[in-house]
């Protein structure tokens, strides 16, 4: 597997940078686009801030995985639902990028309930010499108005204008988790706990809904869906994961309303590890289909699993990511933790995985050579451009040097979001405020 | 690990809590575990009611959680066994095999304190100490119903004891849906108010989170703040007030 070290100097914890920080600054959500020039992040303040990626130079080739505040701007506000008395908070949950198909970039921003469709594009000259309006705009006086002019565009400093092109608003009763771009690149799909609604880029005021779980009774509710996404290339098919383990896979062609699914993708619970949690850890917090379309990656309390499209009774491979918890769920539980929502990401050869742990740390799995690591984003433990050493949590017996134990970890330290560049290596790890983006060391 | 089914040991070699090691072996310690789980699940859950727009996956499995215990023990008459034995000790108990619970193996092998824990000891060491009529309760508000004597599990009738258990059960998931606030009270005024001492828990569960490793805010956390228009009765005014320093925090 490959060594990795901290992109640069500058890159380092991009955002807030020892600053004093609050509640508002932690990263909800990590992403780059198709190319991985940019990279986007959402926050708990409902802000985006998209970083770019330095061009490559021969002079500085250290320079090459470094990434730069490229756009900062406001994507959601607190908003209070007067009919509901709710207050509806602004973080944002996920961002999806739209392929790029002129000098502009797209990206989807969502809150609990609110879908945003932002265009970020870079303005470097601005017309001058209008015959209504003066320099700042303000109209001028027709009477004044003796000559017609031509305007012109005269050159200026580099802007970067973030602006919101469409708002997909009150679709969604309960808290969207997953919103997903469908590969036909018109149609996008946005999921709550309870519906999965289809949206078409151009028509804001009506969605379909495509999925609807919600009982008629609402006692009878025993399972929420946790998390959605579309098939990378066919674009009518979409999997869906639930609260009990289990994922959908729905085809759009079968019916309007997908739902009975096409697909049911389920393992059957082993005996032996049986407990009150059970259900509890084997709800998937977050479900990725590879890059080829064969497999999809889903996430759990304490493991990653691998499944063949073809395969729906057992996965493929199944990953250990943090076992030693497994004697602490009754503290996790009682600690709330268990809840956390870890996410997975695939690198850009479906080759190895990447997911998040306590303590800072995550873990990266090597599917070919069944390797793998535990690495950790922290500011005190590494420096500049060092090879980030791998970690390892000591369960019982004698701790070695270099080792932690599983009781000092640090459960207020998690890392629940990360994103892997689409081609190369390079990860960009969310660590609360802290973004932290690595590359593999070049020698 | 609290293997479903399987009876575990009672720990021992504690000698700080000593006194109520003789309580806890009275009672099947597998039992108790999964008394104070249920008891720690019921917590959440009503933590989750006082909220608008309570986290729904959260809720969901916190819910599958007590009817999966709730059907085990009906299952295995757990319900009248606990109805015949309870004593006086028994809420007392059942919060401490809240501290039990979450201690590994090892730990109590070693008779290790764990830090995130000590606390709670203290507070139960000081309870013991004080008169019984002032026991358990931080604030002197609610003195009257939350005798530990009448506990729902000493009801004379199990039929009866078991409907109200039922009872709140059912207002619980039905208010999974919850967006009135007034449920809140009802949920309160309805169910028997000395089934456990939801202050002490409360207060018990604080100072274990705080002590622990994630912070308050994480928590209780979800995604919608409390809301600021609970109206209680005086009895929740505490409660109201521990909801809103983990919000806050």
């Amino acid at each position: 597997m490959a060594q990795w070290a901290e992109a640069a100097g500058k890159g380092r914890s991009l955002q807030g940078c020892g600053a004093p920080w609050g509640p508002a600054d932690i990263i909800s959500t990590v992403e780059f686009n198709h190319t991985g020039e940019l990279l986007a992040t959402g926050d708990k303040g409902g802000r985006v801030v998209i970083f770019q990626r330095e061009q490559e130079s021969k002079q500085q080739p250290q320079r090459r995985g470094e990434y730069n505040v490229y756009s900062t701007f406001q994507s959601h506000e607190p908003e209070f639902d007067y009919l509901k008395s709710l207050e509806i908070e602004e973080k944002i949950n996920k961002i999806r990028w739209l392929p790029q198909h002129n000098a502009a970039y797209f990206l989807l921003s969502t809150n609990d309930k609110t879908v945003k469709l932002w265009k970020v594009s870079e303005r470097d000259k601005r017309p001058e010499g209008y015959n209504l309006k003066d320099e700042d705009g303000r109209l001028r006086d027709p009477s004044m108005i003796t000559t017609l002019r031509v305007p012109v565009l005269r050159p200026m400093d580099l802007m970067v204008e973030a602006t919101p092109r469409r708002v997909f608003a009150n679709a969604h009763t309960y808290h969207i988790n997953s919103i997903s771009v469908n590969s036909d690149y018109e149609t996008y799909m946005s999921a709550d706990d309870l519906r999965i609604n289809l949206w078409n880029f151009e028509i804001t005021n009506q969605s379909f809904n495509i999925v609807d779980i919600k009982p008629a009774n609402m006692e009878e509710l025993t399972e929420v869906i946790t998390a959605a996404e579309f098939h990378p290339h066919h674009c009518n098919a979409f999997v869906y994961s639930s609260s009990k383990g289990t994922i959908r896979l729905c085809d759009m062609r079968a019916a309007a309303l997908c739902d009975r699914h096409a697909k049911f993708f389920e393992e059957p619970e082993d005996p032996s590890n049986r407990s009150f949690f059970s259900e509890i850890i084997s709800s998937i917090s977050d479900v990725k289909f590879s890059h080829s379309g064969r497999y999809i990656m889903t996430r759990d309390y304490l493991t990653v699993k691998v499944w063949d499209l073809n395969m729906e009774n057992r996965p493929m491979e199944t990953y250990q990511v943090h076992d030693y918890l497994r004697s602490k769920l009754c503290s996790l539980y009682e600690n709330d933790c268990i809840f956390d929502k870890f996410e997975c990401v695939w690198n850009g050869s479906d080759s190895v995985i990447m997911t998040g742990s306590y303590n800072n740390f995550f873990r990266m799995f090597d599917r070919n050579t069944k390797r793998d690591v535990t690495l950790e984003a922290s500011r005190e433990n590494s420096k500049p451009r060092a090879v980030l050493k791998p970690r390892k949590v000591c369960v019982g017996g004698k701790r070695r040097k270099d080792e932690i134990s599983v009781d000092s970890l640090d459960f207020s330290k998690k890392i629940l979001h990360t994103a892997w560049h689409p081609s190369e290596n390079i990860i960009a790890v969310a660590a609360t405020n802290n973004l932290y983006i690595f590359q593999d060391k070049v020698n | 690990m609290f293997v479903r089914g399987l009876k575990r040991k009672c720990f021992d070699g504690e000698e700080d809590i000593e006194g109520t090691l003789a309580g806890i072996k009275a009672i099947p310690s597998y039992n108790l575990q999964r008394q104070s789980l249920l008891d720690m699940s019921l917590v959440k859950l009503q933590l989750c009611h006082m909220l608008v727009e309570p986290n729904l996956c959260r809720s969901v499995l916190i819910a599958n959680t007590v009817r999966q215990i709730q059907e085990e023990m009906t299952q295995d008459g757990t319900w009248q066994m606990i109805n015949t034995q309870s004593t006086g000790q028994t809420s007392l108990d059942r919060l401490v095999s809240t501290d039990i619970l979450c201690r590994s193996s090892r730990e109590q092998a070693e008779g290790k304190q764990v830090p995130g824990y000590s606390s709670f000891n203290k507070d139960f060491e000081d309870d013991q100490t004080q008169d019984s009529s002032e026991t358990m309760s931080t604030s002197s508000s609610v003195q009257t119903p939350r005798n530990l004597q009448s506990n729902v599990w000493e009801m004379e009738n199990p039929q009866e004891s078991r409907g109200n258990f039922q009872k709140s059960l059912d207002q619980i998931f039905e208010t999974l849906e919850n967006k009135n606030p007034n449920s809140v009270e009802d949920l309160f005024s309805e169910v028997d108010n000395s089934y456990y001492d939801l202050d002490t828990m409360l207060t018990g569960m604080m100072s274990n989170t705080k002590m622990g490793h994630c912070d308050g805010l994480e928590t209780f956390s979800s995604p919608t703040t409390a809301t600021s228009n609970s109206n209680c009765k005086s009895d929740l005014n505490e409660l109201d007030h521990i909801v809103e320093i983990l919000v806050e925090s």
